[in-house]
């Protein structure tokens, strides 16, 4: 049974493609059929940090206009088997998505697929709406702050109202991934705790990612995190909360400070 | 001899089509009988004008002048007899209506329009899911209680008194129709408004010892006091 996944968010820049490009890599590494669907039309990134940029022929929009057909648009990663990518035009807006377009693209991806990850543009307009529309399942990507929690609250509202499961009286599973989470901040209390925002959105955890330069460093190279550095910590918290979303019971780790030596012998010092 | 002057025949097409008849079924005294009908008349006149009428004598053992003057009867009452039932042909003359037989039961759809339970409109509403973000619940009609939070960015609007089982981090108005009855309670506040009857107050107004405890705000005279539940 193939499941689409809407990583979706509301506010920008909180890490919703890197998220995508992550647990979909993450993904095609337990051996699912993975595909990741950029919806971000004009404003396109999954490309870039899948490092597929240079292979993009079609896209999304022309297969929903009908230009092109979907296996041509389909790019496949060189370094996973079972990992593929359906990059946003960069050329064109929102406007040129179509309910009915993306439902049948949608449909065809549920023919081959395991996994369909829709990383969803910020905000909540059409192509918001559009990539969780025919979701089954949602990762709401959300950082410890306030308006990235009201924001994410606001789009869980829309997943309970406007997508094709809610209509037909279903509910959209729906996981909360908090991301950027850093430990030196949390611990001097700058950041929103880990229970208000889950008491706030009432809506279950399925990781948290701490903030890491390791991050940064494979959207530069191209490639999601879990591939680049595995043993880097944003990658294994990636890595768990794949393996939750798989039904897995993995326990949760709020990432901490690691203190080392040094930062040991100069706690003394100062104290 | 030319057969070709012979008009050529149009065959008779006959059909079956079957009716829906009343049947009325006199029974003796049959003065009596048309006097019940008469009653029946008066509390709806017309009501068998232009329907098919069939007259069902078997419970009954009248002659041949007996009923000429039964038909006749009631063809001044305004029924027209479509048919006679229930009686030997010998007992019919040819201005008589015809003898029918072979009829069948059915239900008789009444007239009368069936009544539409009307249901008074629901007094209050329960919403067992929290309330997003630029959710708006309008209930002019009466209380609203959540079984849940109230994010930040959300509305409540209540002819009535509003109850929030969660935290009330959204706006919350009650009484919205002019009832300065109206409260709100909640179970932790930290309400970004709070109004009742068009009288409001901001999430500054509010005092820090209430915040994040059980709280309820009604109207004094147009003075808004919210105060600690228990």
């Amino acid at each position: 049974m193939a499941k689409v996944l809407v990583v979706t968010s509301g506010k920008g820049g909180v890490g919703k493609t890197t998220s995508t490009a992550a647990m979909g890599a993450a993904l095609a590494q337990s051996g699912k059929k993975v595909v990741v669907v950029d919806f971000d039309v004009g404003l396109r990134n999954l490309d870039l940090v899948m490092g597929a940029e240079r292979r993009v022929v079609f896209d999304l929009i022309n297969v929903v206009q009908g230009v092109a057909k979907l296996p041509q648009a389909l790019i496949r990663d060189k370094r996973l088997e079972g990992l593929w990518l359906l990059p946003a035009s960069q050329t064109k807006d929102k406007e040129a998505l179509t309910d009915e377009g993306v439902g049948n693209v949608i449909a065809e991806l549920r023919k081959t697929f395991d996994w369909i990850l829709c990383d969803s543009p910020a905000g909540i307009e059409r192509g918001a709406t559009l990539a969780m529309r025919f979701a089954d399942e949602a990762l709401i990507v959300t950082n410890p702050e306030v308006s990235s929690v009201r924001d994410s609250d606001r789009i869980i509202g829309l997943l309970d109202s406007k997508t094709v499961k809610a209509e037909n009286g279903e509910r959209v599973e729906k996981h909360v991934l908090i991301t950027r989470y850093d430990p030196a901040r949390a611990a001097r209390g700058e950041m929103i705790s880990i229970e208000d925002i889950l008491e706030i959105l009432a809506t279950p955890l399925l990781g948290i990612i701490p903030e890491s330069q390791d991050v940064l460093r494979a959207s530069n190279v191209g490639s999601p995190v879990t591939l680049n550095n595995p043993a880097s910590a944003p990658a294994r918290a990636y890595l768990d909360a794949t393996r939750r979303l798989l039904g897995e019971t993995v326990p949760m780790l709020v990432p901490t400070e690691r203190k080392g030596l040094m930062d040991l012998l100069r706690g003394r010092r100062a104290a | 001899m030319d057969d070709n002057a012979e008009p050529t025949r149009q065959p008779v097409r006959l059909r079956g089509r079957s009716y829906v008849a009343f049947v009325f079924a006199p029974v003796v005294p049959i003065i009596e009988w048309l006097a019940e009908l008469d009653a029946t008349l008066a509390r709806s006149p017309g009501f068998f004008v232009g329907k098919p009428v069939v007259l069902d004598l078997s419970a009954v053992d009248l002659s041949r002048p007996a009923i000429q003057h039964l038909v006749l009867s009631l063809e001044k009452r305004n029924i027209r007899i479509l048919g006679i039932e229930g009686v030997d042909v010998s007992a019919l003359t040819p201005s008589m209506p015809p003898l029918l037989s072979g009829g069948r039961h059915c239900a008789l759809q009444q007239a009368e329009p069936e009544k539409v339970e009307v249901k008074p409109p629901p007094t209050s509403l329960l919403l067992d899911t929290p309330v997003r973000s630029g959710q708006s619940i309008y209930f002019p009609d009466g209380d609203v209680t959540v079984l849940g939070s109230v994010s930040s960015g959300a509305e409540i609007v209540a002819g009535g008194s509003i109850h929030v089982y969660g935290t009330l981090r959204g706006r919350a108005m009650a009484g919205v129709n002019g009832n300065s009855m109206a409260r709100i309670y909640c179970q932790r506040i930290e309400a970004e408004l709070l109004a009742i009857d068009g009288y409001y107050q901001t999430a500054e107004e509010l005092d820090a010892a209430l915040r994040n405890r059980p709280a309820q705000a009604w109207l004094e005279g147009d003075i808004m006091r919210v105060t600690p539940l228990n």
